[in-house]
């Protein structure tokens, strides 16, 4: 079969279509992980004992197992355990809020203590509560040096999108094999959604520079 | 009662004890001087009374409040204790204002106008009258410690802390932040100062107190003990630091 480029121009509508479901699981999902991120990466770095061991129990679950089988989980196993049944797109949410919470509590809790400690010590020192020390001071700071790392993660679970195939949810993907199963086309198909891909995290990396540009440097 | 009062205060890190059973009774309009070798104890003893390290043993009274009553009862004894840091530690990502004014917003509830406009008063009064715009990076290591205390003062407290606050300072820079205390202790502040001017103590210090071990060893009159001191390794640790 000759490979014939003009013939993508044929599958765009299908492909962005599933485009426009990756993109809902991966924002939809982001933004549930950087909430359970932050949560989770503060009750590390300032929880009791008691928070510090449910925070690190969480990220470590989470990181020791793929996330296909994180999505299974919750797609078939949890049905059976506890007889809550949720759709594929509601799982594949899930699994990015759970997976990409886990790594961004990291970061969040390495951003955090990486703030000189005296700044902590000035602002206790006015007479501040922790709380206000921590939003007030300490946070706005560990943001500027959160950035990086969090770009990183976003690229990351925008990708691992891909992998809920597993449970049929028709993202970009998915998208790719169903055209494929229908007319073979496997070097036009899989370089349009390898496009569609860099085009989906290109952007990002585009809108995380301009905020890291407009943030001052310190 | 004395103003601050330690008593029979003890202080540890782990095995490590740093201050042992220490009594001292500080008036208000007293202006202490704490100077010591390394490793003596001295700024652990000046950070346990605003509470940024904790007692282990005995009791610690700062106006009438006991510093092991609990973290709303700390917060109070801090509102009435400044403290300025050797590093200054401003608040990198607000101007001098904003630092000044960050404390009375918060802690005293004063609206942004109202602190700003107290802010803008204090940066006078330590000379950066023009300042106020800055960020840290862009001032002097003289002009951040000024801002730093004036950020102290603008919680408006009875006794102000220092840790020794020019030992980060070329000696060029040191004198206008040692002018701004001389101004301060004139005007009857209650202050600790840990530091190795001695010409400071000398000049506004009402009292020295010389530490060793984690124990006071010398208290007295800075003028009768610094030039003829009691103490052979007083002597010895003043003629290093002269």
């Amino acid at each position: 079969m000759q490979v014939d480029w003009s013939i993508m121009i044929d599958f765009i509508p299908q492909l962005l279509a599933g485009a426009k479901v990756t993109i809902y699981i991966t924002v939809l999902g982001l933004i549930g992980g950087i909430i359970l991120g932050v949560i989770a990466g503060l009750m590390r770095a300032y929880g009791g004992k008691i928070l510090n061991a449910i925070a690190f129990t969480y990220i470590e679950l989470i990181r020791g197992t793929p996330i296909v089988v994180q999505v299974m989980f919750l797609y078939f196993a949890l049905p059976v355990l506890a007889d809550i049944r949720i759709d594929p797109m509601s799982a594949a949410v899930l699994a990015i809020v759970v997976n990409a919470g886990a790594y961004i509590a990291e970061i969040v809790r390495g951003a955090f203590l990486s703030i000189h400690k005296g700044l902590t010590e000035a602002g206790l020192a006015i007479g501040m509560p922790h709380w206000q020390v921590l939003l007030y001071i300490v946070g706005p700071l560990a943001f500027r040096r959160l950035i990086p790392p969090l770009g990183n993660q976003f690229i990351v679970s925008l990708k691992d999108t891909s992998l809920f195939i597993v449970i049929g949810v028709g993202e970009l993907t998915r998208t790719g094999q169903e055209i494929m199963a229908a007319n073979f086309r496997a070097v036009e198909i899989w370089t349009a959604v390898a496009i569609c891909y860099l085009i989906m995290t290109g952007t990002m990396t585009i809108a995380l520079r301009a905020i890291e540009k407009r943030m001052r440097i310190l | 009662m004395s103003f601050i009062e330690f008593k029979n205060t003890s202080k540890s890190f782990g095995p490590l004890q740093v201050l042992t059973e220490v009594d001292l009774s500080i008036e208000q309009g007293e202006v202490v001087v704490l100077i010591g070798p390394s490793g003596s104890g001295k700024s652990t003893l000046l950070r346990c009374i605003n509470g940024l390290e904790m007692i282990t043993g005995g009791d610690l009274i700062v106006d009438g409040l006991s510093v092991t009553a609990g973290k709303k009862t700390l917060r109070e004894i801090r509102k009435e204790a400044g403290m300025v840091f050797q590093q200054f530690n401003l608040f990198p990502q607000m101007t001098a204002l904003q630092n000044v004014a960050l404390g009375p917003r918060k802690v005293r509830g004063l609206s942004r106008t109202e602190a700003e406009t107290q802010a803008q008063e204090l940066l006078d009064k330590v000379g950066l009258s023009d300042k106020g715009g800055h960020y840290p990076s862009e001032l002097s290591g003289g002009q951040q410690q000024r801002v730093a205390i004036a950020r102290a003062l603008a919680v408006k407290p009875k006794v102000m802390l220092f840790d020794e606050p020019t030992s980060a300072l070329d000696p060029e820079l040191k004198q206008e932040v040692l002018n701004v205390m001389l101004q301060l202790a004139k005007e009857g502040m209650t202050m600790v100062v840990v530091t190795h001017e001695m010409s400071f103590a000398k000049q506004v210090g009402t009292r020295l107190i010389f530490m060793e071990h984690g124990k006071i060893a010398v208290d007295d009159d800075p003028r009768r003990v610094i030039d003829t001191p009691p103490n052979p390794r007083m002597k010895d640790f003043l003629s290093h630091v002269e």
